[in-house]
């Protein structure tokens, strides 16, 4: 599918849909409550069968985060990119890790160095980072005052 | 800086040879001509974190080629290695593996610090929660290379300094 044939298709998917103009895939804001069940039809529905989660970014903007999933269909060569805004003082979203078993790693580092809390994780705990480091480091606002020399 | 055309320019074999029927005598001394075979075949650790480790492979392979030096075989163990060539980044995690790995290698040993990050924390000495502001805050350096990366000819240029310390006696 090309870009605006994944994009009618996204329109009737989606319960509210928006998108974001300008990029090079079709980029579409997705809520976190309905994103488990949008994730659903994005890997299983025929046409659109999103086989491979190629991408999991988190990114902080001080008033609050967006996640950003970049997926790809290896059968019919399209991509979307989903972005989910998430509260910056309760950053929760569900995990796609029993849709794409690969967001388990991806959202093993989101949360250890955003602290994004994916519901539903099996396994979520710190990855690049000691077990008993504190704080999130990426976040804009981090403080690390033995570690860190602030220019 | 004084250009050095050759490793070997600044001091010949130390000693002299005095030529009798059949053969010769040398007079030197033992500590000279130790540290003369030690900076003739330095052994480098297969050891790289980041970038510094393609150009210390450049620096090994055949256009540069270290060999021609004396750095002939890289030892993938540190029990068998006398120089470790810090190519890289040093994290928090990772600066204990470095130190293990440094307190395995036998007596005598060196160690060349290459690049910004080896040496300082580089690019990652501001606002950066991980890395080590620099390997010798781990373990002691006898050698620093500029650059980010520095080009082969700055790698091979440290390790001929290092070779020059060590037949000066002074590492």
């Amino acid at each position: 599918m090309n870009k605006e044939e994944l994009k009618v298709r996204l329109e009737a998917l989606l319960p509210s849909p928006t998108f974001e103009e300008g990029a090079e895939w079709t980029t579409a804001i997705v809520d976190p409550a309905g994103w488990e069940g949008v994730a659903r039809h994005l890997r299983w529905d025929v046409g659109l069968e999103f086989d491979y989660l190629f991408c999991v970014t988190a990114i902080d903007w001080r008033t609050h985060f967006t996640m950003v999933y970049h997926l790809t269909s290896t059968l019919h060569r399209h991509t979307v990119i989903v972005k989910v805004k998430l509260d910056r003082d309760r950053p929760e979203i569900p995990t796609i890790s029993a849709i794409w078993h690969t967001a388990e790693f991806h959202e093993r580092e989101a949360f250890d160095l955003f602290g994004v809390v994916f519901t539903g994780h099996p396994d979520l705990r710190r990855l690049f980072m000691t077990d008993e480091w504190k704080g999130w480091p990426l976040r804009k606002d981090y403080e690390d005052p033995v570690n860190m020399i602030k220019l | 800086m004084d250009v050095v055309p050759q490793n070997m320019a600044d001091k010949p074999f130390p000693g002299e040879v005095h030529p009798t029927a059949g053969g010769g005598i040398l007079v030197t001394k033992l500590d000279e001509v130790i540290n003369w075979a030690r900076s003739n075949s330095l052994w480098p650790l297969v050891f790289g974190t980041s970038c510094c480790a393609i150009e210390m492979m450049s620096t090994a392979a055949a256009k540069y080629d270290w060999s021609r030096f004396g750095f002939e075989v890289a030892r993938a163990t540190p029990r068998q290695a006398d120089v470790i060539i810090i190519a890289g980044t040093i994290v928090n995690k990772m600066a204990p593996v470095l130190k293990r790995l440094y307190d395995q290698m036998a007596d005598p040993k060196y160690v060349i610090a290459m690049g910004a990050c080896a040496t300082s924390g580089g690019p990652f000495f501001y606002n950066t929660y991980s890395v080590v502001k620099g390997a010798d805050h781990v373990i002691p350096v006898d050698v620093y290379v500029a650059g980010c990366p520095p080009r082969p000819e700055a790698l091979l240029h440290a390790l001929i300094a290092l070779q020059k310390k060590i037949r000066d006696g002074v590492s």
